[in-house]
């Protein structure tokens, strides 16, 4: 038994055994997840490219495609998002603090405000689909002289807010994953970083969404 | 070379550590998943050399006769897209680099080795998906995808294979990852910025590309599959999209991804001119900054591509004067790397001859660049066997000469046994030669007007095509001799010691092959990288 | 732990009343008709947001100098990459010594939306 404690004491059994010690593993996963972050901006900003470049050329149809867009439920999704970013950032002080259940039960509410959010955007799609705004060949704009480039608003609408979505499951995921690290006892208080980063991954999805709104929703609000 | 009085090797060392085909599959130990990549690499050099014989016998006679043009179309495609995003790109870094950055840091492992072998399993599904859009009647747009052919026209297999490389891009930017993290967080005690071999300051900067600029193709391959599989209109003229758009996002990864393929190369040749000129790499600050220099450059050029696609005179004007910038860091690290070995006492090993070799043939790749960075000449030889040459001498005159410099280096490190050095050097002389038989028409045929991709020509190119053709036979068998003795020196190699060499590094100052956890004890170091005693006076090579 | 700043709560409620402050304000000012300034408003808003996001909720504002440097490189080169392919696609209009031809929007997609117009 003291060998076991002794053990305990030298090699926490949540240090890998190529880091010296906790806090070279904690540094090493928070740059590890910035970095994956870098790579994640890069990746939206292939899109945010595209979009920039169009709404340059076709202000009008960009305008008239907006408007379409329905502002009630893409404001309540901001602020489902806003919300969830909140009990995510109390999930991770729960985990500094070394408060299992109110990790737990921020995990859980940071889930199922993601599920809201997945929810609403599919009602959006539906109605998309019933007004034939999903490009290809059965795509219709009311204003005829709109119609082609209105394709390509619509064309990035699904691609952005697609991937944004594939972004916001992943993160379920990770949630799900982390709920039952939390609960079988693999976090502690000195083994955060799982939390944290995961965090970090969540608040990124928000930030992505903190543009795609404005630049979607709001762009042809005010015709 | 220091003859060892070893006569087994290191009981303990890592290829011991486990033999059944579950400690390789499921390692996270760098070394062997950096063997696991050393085989699948192997493997997908193989098929794309096939490929190019395809296009070198075809273009033996001047109407083609071997295939037919859409036959053909395949054949320079799936070269082009097995050769560039599953050999050339992972061709160092996954394989020497994974298996080298910790030892030369004095790490016990990667930082997330879970995740490097993960990002060799994303790499074998993404090259699985690319193998099937072979099988399933091939590609033909090229390995650049370019678009509205893509996205509208092509009947080949489009999808499978622009799926395969998004899948592969992930692994890219995985391992670079792990190696930036890894830089930055497990150097031993003592191991400061500048005490990094320069191997490692390559890796950085290489790094610091694939984790820039791979989510940028990864995301528009993804619209690209949207436009071919949904029909959505993003580059497409029909509904007023830009196919140019498309080669914007396209070459600002793929322009920096040059850069991915050479700069580790780059590290390769610093440790060779080092390890066999005995010397302190000359202007070592330089040389290790003109690595950061060419990888910030590299995003700032990618226009070049584009100046008669419809770009504007004037962005061609800036992308145009940056690239000329470019040759800056090329050169210092020329120039730096031939003041190395300026009254060095030079070794004329098998590595050396490569790293001699890659110094000249890349010199011509990159001096060609600069041709082709100039918007007058670019529009006289855009498209033409100039341009092919120009990037055949920089990647496989310059990162396969490198990365077969650095396997031989490495390999007594690696496998624990010596290779056999006469051959070596006959198997270094061919490649030098059937490469420079195979390309150095190229850039004849291209001034006087060849255009490539084009499986027919004009009968007096015909010569220049047949010398290039005959260089390539010699070149594939400058490249299966080492396959066939690096396999023999498995069994048979002479025991290589722990530092053959007798170069300084830390990876030998450990066994060959090193322990599963690279180092007895974690080394501290005290001395700077290429700390070589100084030659007696008078004594030249 | 020693490398982890733990952010009091009452921080993130702060930050959280100001992110649902701003959505408000940008709904409300996409309404009313600024011309060119709703973009430049609704944009300054969202990098607002993003911004307080990134200091607080990714506690970058109590993170080491590289983990700033890393969040800066990653706007650099979204910079470099809507800058530059802007600069090609802004400047097409300019002078194009005798050959003239407008660039704005490329393959006749004009004329395409014309002659949907006369359908």
């Amino acid at each position: 038994m003291p060998e076991a404690v002794l053990h305990e004491h030298h090699h926490p059994p949540a240090l890998a055994h190529h880091f010296e010690n906790l806090e070279e593993q904690h540094t090493a996963a928070t740059l590890g997840m910035w970095v994956f972050l870098v790579t994640e901006v890069l990746f939206f900003g292939g899109l945010f490219m595209a979009y920039t470049l169009y709404r340059h050329w076709y202000p009008a149809a960009f305008m008239a495609s907006s408007h379409e867009l329905d502002i009630t439920l893409g404001a309540t999704n901001t602020a489902v998002l806003i919300v969830s970013s909140l009990t995510m950032a109390l999930a991770v002080h729960a985990a500094q603090e070394g408060e299992r259940g109110k990790i737990m039960f921020f995990l859980v509410v940071t889930m199922i405000l993601g599920l809201a959010f997945l929810g609403i955007k599919s009602v959006e799609y539906m109605d998309k689909f019933e007004h034939h705004h999903v490009p290809g060949a059965s795509f219709h704009f009311d204003d005829p002289a709109l119609q082609q480039p209105a394709q390509i608003f619509f064309s990035l609408y699904f691609v952005m807010t697609g991937l944004h979505a594939l972004h916001m499951i992943v993160g379920l995921g990770l949630m799900t994953w982390m709920f039952i690290w939390t609960k079988n006892g693999t976090i502690t208080k000195d083994y955060s970083s799982p939390i944290e980063i995961s965090g970090l991954y969540w608040h990124f999805v928000d930030i992505v969404w903190i543009f795609l709104f404005p630049l979607l929703y709001l762009l042809g609000r005010h015709i | 070379m220091s003859s060892s009085t070893e006569l087994k090797l290191p009981p303990n060392n890592y290829l011991h550590d486990g033999y059944g085909w579950k400690s390789w599959l499921l390692t996270r130990d760098h070394k062997r998943i950096a063997l696991l990549y050393l085989a699948a690499i192997t493997f997908f050099f193989i098929i794309g050399g096939a490929f190019a014989v395809g296009i070198r016998l075809d273009l033996a006679t001047p109407a083609g006769d071997m295939v037919t043009d859409d036959t053909y179309n395949k054949l320079f495609t799936m070269h082009g897209v097995m050769m560039v995003f599953f050999f050339l790109i992972p061709a160092v870094p996954a394989t020497l680099g994974n298996f080298l950055l910790p030892l030369m840091i004095g790490a016990k492992d990667l930082a997330f080795p879970k995740i490097n072998l993960a990002s060799w399993y994303i790499y074998m599904i993404g090259s699985l998906f690319t193998l099937y859009a072979i099988i399933a009647g091939g590609l033909d747009t090229g390995w650049t995808f370019y678009t509205p052919f893509s996205t509208a026209a092509s009947t080949s297999a489009v999808l499978p294979a622009g799926l395969g490389i998004f899948i592969n891009g992930f692994s890219s930017i995985l391992t670079g990852l792990n190696f930036i993290v890894t830089i930055h967080r497990m150097r031993a005690p003592g191991m400061t910025w500048f005490r990094l071999p320069l191997f490692i300051w390559a890796h950085y900067a290489t790094s610091i590309i694939m984790i820039l600029g791979t989510p940028v193709v990864a995301v528009t391959l993804v619209m690209v599959v949207a436009e071919r599989a949904f029909h959505f209109g993003i580059f497409d003229p029909a509904v007023g999209g830009d196919p140019v758009l498309f080669q914007h996002l396209f070459w600002f990864y793929s322009h920096p991804a040059v850069y991915i393929m050479v700069l580790p190369s780059m590290g390769i040749i610093s440790e060779l001119i080092a390890a066999f000129c005995r010397k302190q790499i000359f202007g070592y600050t330089f040389v290790a900054f003109s690595s950061l220099g060419i990888a910030v450059l590299g995003f700032l050029v990618w226009g070049h591509h584009m100046f008669v696609a419809g770009e504007s005179v004037y962005a061609a004007l800036v992308f145009s004067l940056i690239s000329f910038f470019v040759a800056i860091p090329s050169a210092v690290k020329v120039f730096n790397w031939t003041a190395t070995m300026y009254k060095g006492s030079v070794e004329w090993a098998t590595p050396m001859l490569y790293a001699i070799g890659f110094i000249g043939l890349f010199t011509i790749g990159g001096l060609t660049g600069l041709f082709l960075a100039s918007i007058g000449i670019d529009v006289h030889v855009t498209d033409t066997y100039f341009v092919v040459a120009h990037f055949h001498y920089v990647m496989v005159g310059g990162t396969i000469m490198a990365y077969l410099g650095g396997l031989h280096y490495w390999w007594p490190k690696i496998s624990g046994r010596m290779y056999p050095e006469r051959l070596a050097k006959i198997a270094a002389v061919i490649v030098f030669v059937g490469f420079n038989l195979t390309f150095f028409p190229q850039f004849i045929l291209g001034y006087l007007g060849m255009p490539r991709r084009y499986h027919a020509y004009p009968p007096e190119f015909q010569l220049l095509n047949v010398l290039s053709s005959a260089g390539a036979s010699i070149l594939a068998i400058g490249y299966l001799l080492p396959m066939f003795y690096f396999a023999w020196s498995l069994r048979y190699g002479p025991i290589a010691g722990s530092n053959p060499w007798g170069a300084v590094g830390l990876e030998w100052n450990t066994t060959s092959p090193p322990p599963t956890l690279n180092f007895e004890e974690t080394p501290v170091v005290t001395w700077d990288a290429y700390e070589y005693p100084t030659p007696v006076e008078g004594h030249v090579a | 732990m020693s490398a982890t700043h733990i952010v009091p709560k009452k921080i993130y409620f702060a930050v959280f009343a100001a992110l649902m402050v701003f959505t408000a304000i940008t709904v409300a000012v996409s309404f009313v008709d600024l011309g060119p300034l709703n973009t430049v408003v609704a944009l300054g808003i969202a990098i607002t947001k993003a911004t307080l996001v990134v200091l607080y909720f990714m506690h970058v504002k109590y993170s080491p100098r590289l983990t700033k440097l890393v969040v800066l490189s990653s706007l650099f080169w979204l910079v470099i990459l809507l800058v530059m392919t802007m600069g090609d696609y802004v400047t097409r209009d300019w002078r194009t010594y005798g050959m003239n031809q407008p660039h704005s929007a490329p393959y006749g997609i004009e004329r395409t939306i014309a002659e949907t117009v006369n359908l």
